[in-house]
This record gives structure tokens, sequence and C-alpha cells, in this order.
């Protein structure tokens, strides 16, 4: 019997589990990860069934987390690490665009680094300053990364397991809000693998793309506008790098309008980065400029405001209103 | 019984054990190593001081981009590799050519970074020599992982990890030490001090009695040395090697040394700092002092003077024959390590430089 019914972060505990056990190399470490299971509890558990060897605290440095990692993947260990918040994996920056990107390529593809940088990201938890950055756009401008984003619990797990698997390095960015969302999965059956978007919606009218936190507010807007009689089709990327542009392209195509629906502020980021790679394919398929929701060019709000910067249904259901319907 | 000061902080002088007249000195701690591995230093050394001074020179000539020489410190260069085992790595910065040279790796393969061909030549596996770290300290902390790994796996290996003094103020410096001491990883991290970072001098870089003390507040043992006399270099780092391996964790080494020439050849070290300050350096070379010591006990004669030379010669002739030759990187290889499967973006963009040349080349 492999159904069962998990939260996003029961799953990625399950992941991580069933790697260690598939997998000696597999460690997992970084800050409160041990005894007490993460600060989101997603290494619930790991150091007793795994030893402090195999799942351990560190001190309190992301440098040397992701710097040390480095190490042990070069040594033939398969690492996971932990940033304990989005924001506070920037002190280990240059390590990860220096070293964790950079390696393979510069060693001609004879150091391969086989490890995992989860990073819980995001908003709409009512965190505090420096708990809500959406940061993966840092990631997904940096060649050499692999940059993935569940937002389904069943994703949570394949993806994970598959970024474990992975021979290349993974920033694996975790939505936060979603960690305690609860699904009913069958782990026996895979998801697809990195580098696959799926259409998680069907629609004629429009295409949202979405990825992460950002894919439930997409599903719920694609719910309110079939209530008005229009069909909207919903794209979750779940791989930022590699790209699915075939996946995205054929669904711009199948619609002619399409909205890009991210959490991050606007600017030179990822949604710019669809928008631009999807109309250079698409133009001649496309009724409408693609639009787009994202957060607004200001550093994330605090509690009380956040509500302002977070994509909404209503948002989204405006922008699908502007793509120049003729009927309207 | 020790107490934490005895067993951590490092001694009251650099430990010397052949002084920059070439006289012997007992030492309370520190032997003397035997002879033959002196008088295979000293070759190693008059090797390492050709290949600097011939990819200096072939800097001028244009066949490498640039060349961060090691001219003058070739003692801890060739010292950092000669108390590493087969199954030790190394760790270097881009100012240790030497050392990687003298672990074994080929001198073309370890040039063709400066070269410009390719950002590191040689594979690291090996020799176990990571490639060489551009960005200051960050190598120490990579490693520590590769020590930590070995230990989880039951390997005996011990990870010698340069760093030089300006790398010192560098947080990953921080972070490695403290990485390495609480899992006690067997890391010898070896800091060249040559009393510059560029342009700037130990000053201000740091208010620490010596950056041997640095270890205390880590509970990392520190020790430091004359860093060109290679016989205490060979001591103290071989020590501190043995300790590593035998599980007593990290070691911290200072070397006190000094850069007599510029940064690269691309510096003007006359910006900041007078000739009459790098004179008395040219005194205290590591090669002169050997050559003047192994003489007097009846070491070294003319004979192997002359075999040490022809043998730097022939490391000189090698690099000037390889370098020589223009070097045709292929402009697909731009794409294919990234990854070890290429994304279709890669593969993509890959095309369009292919048919660029085509078109180029029609
Ligand atoms: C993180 C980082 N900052 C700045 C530089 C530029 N830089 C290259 S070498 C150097 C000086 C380093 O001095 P030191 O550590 O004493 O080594 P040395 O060059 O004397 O061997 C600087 C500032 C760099 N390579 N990496
Ligand atoms: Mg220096």
């Amino acid at each position: 019997m492999t159904h069962v019914k998990l939260s996003m972060a029961q799953a990625l505990n399950q992941a991580l589990r069933d790697a260690m056990r598939a997998d000696d190399t597999v460690l997992m470490f970084g800050e409160d990860v041990g005894a007490l299971g993460g600060v989101f509890r997603v290494t619930d558990g790991l150091t007793a069934e795994f030893g402090e060897a195999r799942c351990f605290d560190t001190p309190l440095a992301e440098s040397g987390i992701v710097g040390t990692a480095i190490g042990m993947a070069m040594n033939g260990m398969r690492p996971v690490v932990e940033m304990q918040f989005d924001a506070f994996g920037y002190p280990a920056f240059e390590q990860v665009v220096s070293h964790v990107a950079k390696m393979r390529n510069r060693t001609r593809g004879r150091v391969s680094l086989p490890m995992v940088i989860r990073m819980p990201y995001a908003g709409g938890i009512g965190g505090v300053e420096h708990h809500c950055d959406s940061s993966e756009s840092y990631y997904a401008h940096t060649p050499g990364l692999t940059v993935v984003a569940p937002a389904t619990v069943a994703d949570a797990y394949w993806l994970l397991r598959r970024a474990i698997e992975f021979p290349d390095p993974v920033v694996f960015m975790e939505p936060k809000k979603l960690y305690w969302a609860k699904d009913e999965i069958d782990l026996g059956v895979a998801e697809p693998g990195i580098g696959q978007a799926v259409v998680r919606r069907e629609g004629a009218d429009a295409t949202l793309i979405a990825y992460g936190p950002t894919v439930p507010v997409a599903l719920e807007a694609a719910e309110a506008a079939a209530a008005e009689g229009r069909q909207l089709q919903v794209v979750d990327l779940r791989s930022i790098v590699p790209f699915d542009d075939e996946t995205v392209c054929a669904a711009v195509r199948r619609t002619g309008r399409a909205v890009v629906v991210a959490e991050a502020s606007g600017f030179a980021s990822v949604s710019s980065e669809i928008v631009a790679r999807v109309t250079e394919r698409c133009f001649h398929s496309l009724a409408a400029p693609i639009r787009r929701v994202t957060g607004f060019d200001i550093p994330y709000p605090p509690p009380h405001l956040e509500r302002h910067q977070l994509p909404s249904v209503d948002r989204i259901l405006d922008a699908v209103d502007d793509l120049q319907w003729e009927d309207s | 019984m020790s107490t934490v000061e005895e067993r951590l902080l490092p001694s009251a002088e650099p430990v010397r054990l052949i002084d920059e007249h070439g006289a012997a000195h007992d030492h309370a701690q520190y032997q003397l190593p035997p002879a033959e591995t002196l008088v295979d230093g000293y070759a190693q050394l008059v090797k390492g001081r050709r290949l600097n001074d011939q990819a200096s020179a072939l800097v001028r000539q244009g066949r490498l981009a640039v060349y961060p020489s090691s001219h003058g410190q070739e003692a801890c260069q060739v010292a950092a590799t000669m108390v590493l085992g087969d199954q030790d790595w190394l760790f270097p910065t881009y100012r240790d050519t030497v050392a990687i040279v003298s672990r074994g790796v080929d001198p073309i393969e370890t040039l063709t970074l400066l070269r410009g061909d390719w950002h590191s030549g040689y594979d690291p596996y090996e020799r176990k020599v990571a490639p060489q770290s551009t960005p200051l300290a960050t190598q120490l902390l990579h490693a520590v992982g590769v020590a930590h790994a070995a230990r989880l796996k039951g390997e005996d290996t011990v990870v010698m990890a340069l760093v030089g003094d300006g790398g010192t103020s560098e947080g990953d410096f921080h972070e490695a030490l403290n990485f390495a001491a609480v899992w006690h990883a067997p890391v010898v991290f070896f800091i060249q001090n040559n009393e510059y970072a560029i342009s700037v001098p130990l000053a201000k870089q740091t208010a620490a009695p010596s950056l041997a003390h640095k270890g205390i507040g880590y509970g990392v043992p520190g020790e430091r040395a004359d860093g060109n006399d290679l016989a205490g270099l060979l001591a103290v780092l071989g020590a501190a090697v043995g300790r590593a391996r035998a599980g007593e964790g990290p070691q911290l080494i200072e070397a006190h040394t000094y850069r007599v020439q510029a940064h690269t050849n691309a510096d003007d070290a006359s910006r900041y700092r007078d000739d009459a300050e790098v004179a008395p350096w040219l005194e205290r070379d590591p090669i002169k002092r050997l050559d003047a010591y192994l003489t007097g006990a009846g070491l070294l004669d003319d004979d192997k003077r002359a075999a040490a030379a022809s043998a730097a010669d022939q490391t000189a002739e090698y690099l000037r024959v390889g370098l020589m030759e223009d070097v045709h990187p292929d402009p697909a290889e731009l794409f294919q390590h990234l990854y070890s499967t290429p994304t279709p973006q890669l593969r993509e963009q890959a095309a369009f430089l292919a048919d660029e040349l085509a078109r180029e080349e029609a």
C-alpha cells in the first residue's frame, strides 16, 4: 500500500528518509536539522534513524555549510544541506556562484557535485523581515545550477528524490506556505522528472504559468474563471532550470493568451524571463501581450502588509481580463 | 599535563632549523629531517625556482596571460607537498603552481588556467589536487568537506589547505577553521604569510600577535615556522600532518616568508613598498641557505648541484616548448561541461555558435 496522506513537509521528510535508506552516501546537514528536526520539521527523526554521522547540526555558518558540502560531494558523498530560510542563504552565495555552479565546468566535467541545497522560500506565512524572500532568480540566473520548486505534495517527494539522485547540484526551493498543505499521494507512482513542466488544469482560453507557491493560487483563479465561463489552463513549471520551453510554449500556443504568476519581484526575474522567451517563440500564436502578476519591486513587506505583495486570485483574473478579448 | 595555551599557542619564535647562513640549530621540539630528504628537497627547490622564473618569462613573451609567482616562497611550496602521502589531498591557490607541480601534476596542465586555455587543466582526482582557487579562502571549506568525507569513509586521508596572509581575513577562513575544529577534521591549514595581499601589508590585515595565534580561538593548535627554511617547514608540517592523521584534528601552520616580486607581472610594487624592504629578504633566500647547509655538511657537491640544475632546465624547456604551441580550444566545449546532460537551452546555444562559426569560415 503506497497511498499516504502527507503534508508537503512530511513528504519532503519521507523523500529524505527514503533517499538515505537507499544510499548511505546521502548526508543531511545544516542548522537545527538534528535533534530539533529543522525549524519546519522537514528533517524530523532523521538523526534518530540514521545517526549523527548521517544527519547533523553544523556550526551556524551558511558559507561553511555549502562550502563543506562541496568538499564532501567531491569526495564521494551526496550531501543535502538546508539553508534555514531563503534570506539566510545569502552568506553562502559566493560558494554557490563561484564553486557549486562552476566546479563541473572549470574541471571540464571531471568533478561533478551531486549535492542539494534545500531552501525554504517565499512568503505568505506572516514571517518577519528576512524570512520571506523569493530568491530563485539569483540562482536561476547562474549558469551551472539546476533550480526546482515543487508546488504539490507528490512533487515535493519526487522532485526531492530526483534532486538527490541528480548528478549535478540542485537548488531546491521549498514554498514555505505550502509546507502544511496535505494531499493523498501514491508513493509508488513517480512524477515527471527534473526539467519537465506539467499542465495542472486544462483550459482553452488562456494559460496561467506558475511555479512553487503561486500554483495553488493560479488553480484557484482558474476555478473562479470557470465559474464565469472562461477556461484557464494552468502550467506548473516545477523546474525553473532547466526550463521546459516545449511544454510551456505548446500550452501557450493552444490558448494564444498567457499570464505569468510569480511571487518574486518582477524586475529582472524568472517571470520576466518567461515572458521574454515565450514571446520570442510564440509571437505569432499570441493574441495579446503576455501579462505578469508578480510581487512589487519592493523588499518583502511586514506581515500586516504582505497581502498587498502576494499574487491574488483577483489580480490574476484582472490580468486575464486584460488579454485583449475581442468580445470586450 | 599541558595548559590550553601550551597546547594551542605557537612557539614563541617561528621554528627555524637552518638559519640564513646555512647553520643548523637544535630545537627542543623539532628535529632536522634526514639528509636524503633535504637533498631531494634541494632539487625540488631549484626546480620550483626555475619553474617560477620560466613562467614569468613566458608572461613577458605573451605565452601566459598572467603569473602570480612564488619566487622566494619555494620552500613553502615544496614542503607542503613533500609531507603528503598519495592518499592525501592538496588544496592550492593561484600562487601555488610550484606546489602543484611538486605534487606530480603536469606543468602544462597546471598552467592551463594562467594560459587562458580553460579554467583548470588537470584532473583533480589523479594526484588529489583540487583546482586552484582564486576566490580567497573559499577552498578551505572544500578542504574541510573532503577531509570530513574521508573520515566518514574510514580513509586515512589528510588534507593540506593553502591560503595567503590576506586570505585569513576572509569569513571563509574563520568558518573553515571552526568547522574543522568542531568536526575534528584531518586538515592542515597552511598560511604562507608573505607579508602582502597585493599592495596591503600584514599590519593592515590583522592585529593578531601572529596568524598562527588565530588557532586558539577555534581550539586548533597553531604553530609557526621560518618560511624560507625548508628543514624547519618539513619538520613542522610533517608533525602537523602526523597529528592530523593520528586523529588529533586540524592544525594551523603559519610560514613567515616574503613576496620578493610583485603580486603578479601586472602589478607595480614600487607604488607601495621600497626596494630597501625587499633586500634583506633576498639574503634569506630558501635555496641559498639550504645550499650552504648541505655543502657544509658534505651532502651537496658540484655534481649534485649540476644535476639539480639540469633537471630544472628540463622542466623549463618542457614549459617553453609546451607553451610555445598555440592553443585552439574548441568553442563547442563552452557548453559541454556545465551539466552532466546539457540543457535544451545550452544545446540551442551551442548550435547557434556552431552555425555562426561555420558562416565565419564560409
Ligand atoms: C574573495 C576575493 N577577494 C578579492 C580577490 C582579489 N585578490 C586576488 S589575490 C589578492 C591578495 C591575496 O593576498 P594573500 O591572501 O596574502 O595571498 P598572496 O597573493 O600574497 O599569495 C586579492 C585581494 C580575490 N581573488 N578573492
Ligand atoms: Mg600574501
